[in-house]
């Protein structure tokens, strides 16, 4: 009997180690389009994963790391699902969210005293599935504490994404997908250092910068304040 | 027999006092209860609850899923109760009253069932009940074999009268119970409680009750108001408040679990009451027919009730946009599903810090966690003169040596530079 490669690689029951696990296959949860097609690509099931815990670790505070949630929350929220924010660092301005196409009606902003009571709301949050979103930023907790997590948001349809300091990378963690951001050149490097499957090879490179700046990034360092006032366009806001 | 005398077979007997008030307000309580398993409640006073339940059988599958819940839920109440039916009102509260735990289906097992129940049933006068006993009559079967003229003649119609209902055999109409239109129901706690989560195992029954009593009028509750009464106090109120009715019991419990957690008490708590005054027409609702895949679809509302029942009412919130130049005053708080407004703004940022933070200059560039480029700007803002809080600012936006984005502006008039935002 002659067998072919070929046919032996489709057989249901290998697994390939350079294959993304696809929906479809062992367990299907939903996916949230990132909004960035280069993202996507790299992400299992095409999107942001429902249901599990994502962590993003920004290398510094403000360096893109909401910018790159963007696409995905306006459009969980014009959807008509709700965002829940436990903990943020400072508080979400109204303006900027509309700007970026985020239905600020649709926002809850958990604001907790300690951080017992900032992973109880996530749990809470994630445990009720009344979301479309969870975002949380927990000061430094056990892999107990984030399993429990992990455990409150399966079955979920919400995707949930907890923001850390970029030295828990070295840490383990059962967040089925963690993302690493760093810049350069201007733009964003997203570096998916883990995800079902093998891990991503080289970081991605997002342009994920406001429109007014975008081109701007290779001003002249040495500038003084004064010259840049006098180099570019003024806009009066009289009131 | 006396006191002391009982005294002093056991003395080790504890001693309470018999609070007839009491015990028709608990037993109208029950009956509140009762009233969401059928709409014929009555009352036998003191301590009988008679419910109609032919007509509710099949909507709570069958006789053994019916008492099985009734059980549990007087167990939850912390009520023990023997249950007992019959086809005639008079004939189950005599089984109930024996103890005997039987239900009775049709008529012509009524008889033989009743036959050996002690006469004590009854609940006849002491001399009717000793001139029974001297004639050698004990049971309900040896009553029902005497000759019926002669037992009108010596013990009164009214002892036959009421053979003849419990049997069928005479009509038994009764006044069904109506169901308060507010509820109110309190325990008194045997001992006085300092920890407010010790009150949780009361308040549990207080809201199995409560829930019972909303079931039979069809309505939710908003706000539940507990009474936690002292001793020389004056009474604390704890409420618990909900986005929309609910008539779940452990939703209630959670919620009232999260308050009491954190709750500090002034003094030793004697009593423990509920009310609820407004009770709001809630009708159940309809499962899905399908099974869908995952955790089935979460409560928004009951999310929220119970993230505000810890955290507390101001730690939760939404966010909105106001008609502000001032950027601080330009978002606000508010609550979750305010209406947005449609306004155009410049290029903002997504975080805003609560106080600006000033920062230093060093050879003529502001500086944050090393030099910042300005990279756009300045856009002026000059608001507010009209209530004391005016600006004059020219804000840029800027990057860190860091590559991170931030919103910084100057003070006009020679003021310093402050840092005002993050780009996220």
């Amino acid at each position: 009997m002659s067998l072919s490669f070929s046919a032996l690689l489709g057989r249901p029951d290998i697994w390939r180690g350079d294959s993304l696990s696809r929906a479809g296959r062992s367990f299907v949860y939903s996916v949230v389009p990132s909004g960035f097609p280069a993202l996507d690509a790299a992400l299992p099931g095409g999107g942001w994963p429902a249901g599990v815990l994502t962590e993003i670790l920004p290398a510094h505070e403000g360096i893109g790391e909401l910018r790159l949630l963007g696409p995905a929350l306006a459009g969980i929220s014009q959807r008509g699902l709700r965002l829940a924010w436990i903990a943020p660092p400072h508080l979400p301005y109204a303006p900027a969210l509309a700007a970026a196409g985020i239905d600020a009606a649709k926002l809850l902003v958990v604001r907790t005293a300690s951080h017992r009571e900032t992973l109880w709301a996530a749990e809470q949050a994630l445990a009720a599935n009344a979301c479309g979103a969870v975002l949380a930023w927990p000061r430094e907790a056990q892999y107990a504490e984030f399993r429990r997590l992990q455990i409150a948001a399966e079955g979920g349809r919400a995707p949930a994404f907890l923001f850390r300091l970029p030295e828990a990378a070295s840490e383990s963690s059962p967040a089925a997908l963690r993302v690493a951001l760093g810049t350069s050149g201007g733009g964003l490097a997203v570096n998916v250092f883990k995800r079902r499957g093998t891990p991503l090879a080289r970081p991605i490179l997002l342009p994920a910068m406001p429109p007014a700046v975008r081109g701007k990034s290779h001003v002249d360092r040495h500038s003084t304040a004064a010259a840049a006032a006098r180099d570019f366009p003024a806009r009066l806001v009289h009131a | 027999m006396a006191v002391s005398a009982a005294l002093a077979l056991a003395p080790r007997l504890r001693l309470a006092q018999r609070d007839p008030a009491a015990e028709t307000e608990a037993l109208l309580g029950l009956a509140g209860w009762a009233a969401q398993f059928s709409p014929g409640v009555a009352l036998e006073f003191p301590d009988t609850v008679l419910l109609e339940a032919a007509g509710s059988l099949r909507l709570f599958g069958g006789l053994s899923p019916l008492l099985a819940r009734l059980r549990r839920d007087l167990g939850d109440m912390g009520w023990s109760a023997a249950l007992a039916g019959a086809p005639t009102p008079r004939a189950a509260f005599w089984l109930a009253l024996a103890g005997s735990g039987r239900f009775v289906d049709s008529a012509a097992e009524l008889e033989p069932t009743l036959a050996p129940l002690s006469v004590a049933v009854l609940r006849c006068e002491g001399e009717t009940l000793e001139a029974l006993a001297a004639i050698g009559v004990r049971t309900l079967g040896e009553l029902l074999a005497l000759p019926r003229e002669g037992l009108a003649r010596r013990f009164g119609q009214r002892l036959l009268d009421q053979l003849d209902r419990g049997l069928g055999r005479l009509p038994d109409p009764r006044n069904f119970f109506a169901p308060p239109p507010r509820f109110r129901a309190a325990i008194e706690l045997p001992v006085e409680v300092v920890q407010a989560e010790a009150l949780l195992f009361a308040a549990r029954r207080l809201i199995v009750q409560l829930a019972g009593f909303l079931a039979a009028r069809s309505g939710g509750a908003q706000r539940l108001v507990f009474r936690l009464r002292h001793r020389d106090r004056p009474a604390t109120e704890v409420a618990v408040g909900l986005v929309a009715p609910s008539r779940d019991a452990e939703h209630f419990t959670l919620l009232a679990r999260e308050r009491f957690a954190g709750l500090s008490l002034a003094g030793p708590v004697r009593e423990i009451a509920l009310e609820v005054d407004d009770v709001a027409p809630l009708a159940g609702h309809s499962l899905g027919l399908l099974l869908e895949p995952g955790k089935p679809q979460g409560d928004w509302e009951r999310l929220l009730e119970r993230l505000r029942a810890r955290l507390g009412a101001e730690a939760v919130r939404g966010v909105a946009a106001r008609a502000e130049h001032r950027p601080e005053l330009a978002s606000a708080a508010a609550d979750p599903d305010t209406r947005p407004l449609r306004l155009e703004f410049g290029e903002r940022p997504l975080w805003l810090l609560q106080n600006p933070r000033p920062l230093e200059e060093i050879g003529a560039r502001p500086h944050h966690e090393g030099p910042l480029d300005l990279l756009a700007g300045p856009e002026r803002i000059e608001s507010g003169w009209w209530d004391g809080g005016d600006v004059a600012r020219d804000y840029f936006i800027a990057r860190t040596q860091h590559e991170a984005l931030v919103w910084i502006y100057r003070e006009r008039g020679g003021g310093g530079w402050y840092l005002h935002g993050l780009f996220a």
